[in-house]
């Protein structure tokens, strides 16, 4: 990402740390390519990904910011937290909801 | 014909280069040639993705102007594309069909390009796109900014 996840550099990475926020996932790495020009464009290489943010679940490249939000949008990313074992907070709150 | 003399009276002088373009090719020309007020960069892009992903629907958007660039860059994009090419595909292997089509672009002056890809049907179904987030001043930071806008210079 640009940034950090506390004081985000670039409206797409804050986009992806806000997405995170709202699935209660706190506990993940994020690396600020701003300081590395060396890991911003390795991790360009690596994945094959011409951008920033970039997305990894598992060790695995899942996308940049568009794909992050309409895996948000339309369920995938809850499925996918799950497989990692990480419940998300969205299904909480869905579950507070339906008690009212 | 005299210099600045025009054929027909009542035609703008502005309309008079489609005089010479053959009848045959007007259809295309949005396709090929820069849309009147498009730039290079945006030109590229889109007739890229014109040819090689024959979209029912396509939107080119330069978004520069939302972010920490100047005036007049094309550096920041969001295309929205609905094409038959996308269909089975995941989202990565649409999104990863379009970065390898605009790859000149992306490995140019194109420093952040926003994706939605849809099928024609999905389309159809839903023509709604997210805007794109607020810029929170990343490429004034960037110290690879002014290699990426110098090549606009």
């Amino acid at each position: 990402m640009k940034g950090s996840p506390a004081q985000p550099q670039c409206g797409f990475s804050n986009a992806v740390v806000q997405i995170l926020r709202l699935h209660g996932v706190a506990d993940y790495r994020a690396h600020d390519v701003l300081q590395d020009p060396g890991l911003r464009q390795g991790v360009k290489n690596y994945s094959n990904w011409p951008t920033i943010p970039q997305v990894y679940l598992n060790g695995e490249f899942v996308g940049g910011c568009d794909i992050l939000l309409q895996m948000h949008q339309n369920g995938d990313l809850v499925e996918e937290l799950k497989k990692l074992g990480i419940r998300s907070a969205l299904l909480d709150a869905e579950k507070d909801q339906d008690k009212k | 014909m005299a210099p600045g003399a025009r054929p027909f009276r009542m035609l703008p002088a502005r309309l008079l280069p489609l005089l010479r373009t053959p009848l045959r090719l007007l259809p295309r020309l949005a396709s090929s040639t820069p849309m009147a007020g498009e730039k290079p960069v945006e030109a590229s892009i889109r007739s890229k993705l014109q040819r090689e992903l024959e979209p029912t629907h396509l939107e080119v958007h330069n978004e520069s102007h939302q972010h920490a660039v100047p005036p007049g860059a094309e550096t920041h994009f969001k295309v929205v594309i609905a094409s038959s090419r996308f269909a089975g595909l995941p989202l990565l292997q649409r999104h990863r069909l379009v970065n390898e089509i605009l790859q000149a672009e992306l490995a140019g002056p194109v420093h952040a390009l926003s994706i939605h890809a849809k099928t024609p049907e999905q389309w159809d179904q839903n023509a709604d796109v997210s805007r794109s987030p607020a810029c929170l001043g990343g490429s004034k930071h960037d110290p690879h900014m002014a290699e990426k806008l110098g090549s606009q210079g």
